[in-house]
């Protein structure tokens, strides 16, 4: 279904990287050598990922092979039922707003599971591109400078959260079907 | 929080197991999931490497700068009491723009320093400010144009074509970043109204 999406999906990274390049090129920015430069900050960064990775990865497997995530989805499942949710991601629904990194190991689990073509494969993915961790966001920024007093920040970020997750779904839905 | 989660999870699952009789799988789920975890990670590097290299080129060429300049108009009507020149805005863009093209961590320094900002803005004190409610509502539904880490997990496990979900993403992403602001207006009149503001 609506095939130009996915076109339209396809084309928009090429078509960034080919502004990128241009634009650098023209105002002589020495773009091989700064792309090196920048490129080894992604070292870091994925070297820093594999505890946090590992940690969540055994930790849900466990959960799952136990046969306890199951179990707990069974017991949730006549209420998403009724709002069409796809109960196979109701943990990452759960989880996302508290650990961005145990997130992404959800997200990654579900594709390997399901196939990252699947309607839950695609659907995890969405919604780890279309929302945030809201409570690490919050500790983290609120914690490095200092504010004590959060008011109504949990409640908008949470509630933006819900509506990011439900976006996700509709969208999906659409573009890909339900299969 | 995560840590009562994180530990909750290998507890039931591992109490479960022994109910269960489910002790074999769980045995074999804690060796083949940690080495999963780090191949994944390997995975990551080459897209992460890749994308970082070229916003080091857009961020040196002035692009980002540029972007900054176009969304001048919106920014002042998202954080009325923010001065339009205050270095405040100057941050707070450089964090939607790297959130915009997936780069989570590189955001974090960013968002800091424009809390760092706003906290002056708000006189020092250590109560939040209705610019920083808007700022972490924007953080936290994170307009996406990229998601660069799901298109590598994607493509770690062939995905028949790895960057379809990028159009998807965009319009949750939009959605939840417009009704994240409307909620944040919400609760700010309401504030005004019952006089906390």
């Amino acid at each position: 279904m609506l095939h130009w999406m996915t076109t339209i999906s396809i084309w928009m990274i090429p078509l960034l990287i080919l502004s990128i390049l241009l634009y650098g090129t023209m105002k002589r920015v020495p773009t091989y050598e700064t792309f090196v430069e920048g490129g080894k900050e992604g070292i870091n960064m994925s070297f820093s990922l594999i505890p946090f990775l590992v940690g969540m990865l055994v930790a849900i497997s466990v959960f799952r092979a136990s046969g306890a995530l199951d179990y707990f989805v069974q017991l949730v499942n006549p209420l998403l039922a009724l709002l069409h949710f796809p109960s196979e991601v109701l943990p990452l629904a759960i989880i996302r707003p508290i650990s961005g990194t145990a997130a992404l190991g959800m997200t990654s689990d579900l594709i390997s599971v399901y196939g990252p073509d699947s309607f839950v494969g695609r659907l995890a993915g969405t919604i780890q591109g279309s929302t945030d961790t809201t409570f690490y966001v919050l500790t983290v920024y609120f914690g490095a400078v200092g504010i004590k007093k959060m008011g109504d920040a949990l409640k908008v970020g949470l509630l933006a959260d819900l509506i990011g997750i439900i976006a996700a779904v509709i969208v999906v839905t659409l573009v890909f079907g339900m299969n | 929080m995560v840590n009562y989660i994180w530990g909750g999870m290998f507890v039931i699952g591992i109490v479960f197991g022994m109910i269960n009789g489910t002790m074999d799988q769980v045995n074999e789920a804690l060796f083949v999931s940690a080495k999963e975890a780090v191949t994944l990670c390997l995975g990551l590097m080459s897209i992460l490497v890749f994308w970082l290299g070229l916003m080091k080129i857009a961020e040196e060429s002035g692009l980002l700068d540029k972007l900054s300049t176009l969304f001048k108009p919106f920014m002042r009507w998202l954080f009325p009491e923010v001065p339009p020149n205050h270095p405040a805005m100057g941050y707070i863009l450089s964090n939607m723009m790297a959130n915009t093209f997936g780069l989570g961590n590189a955001a974090t320094p960013l968002g800091i320093k424009a809390m760092e900002q706003l906290k002056k803005l708000n006189g020092g004190k250590a109560t939040v400010s209705r610019s920083m409610v808007t700022f972490l509502a924007i953080n936290t539904s994170s307009v996406t144009l990229i998601p660069t880490t799901v298109i590598a997990i994607r493509m770690n496990y062939d995905a028949h074509s790895p960057t379809d979900i990028v159009f998807p993403t965009i319009i949750a992403t939009a959605i939840s970043a417009i009704g994240g602001i409307a909620i944040d207006r919400y609760f700010y009149y309401r504030r005004k109204r019952n006089g906390r503001e």
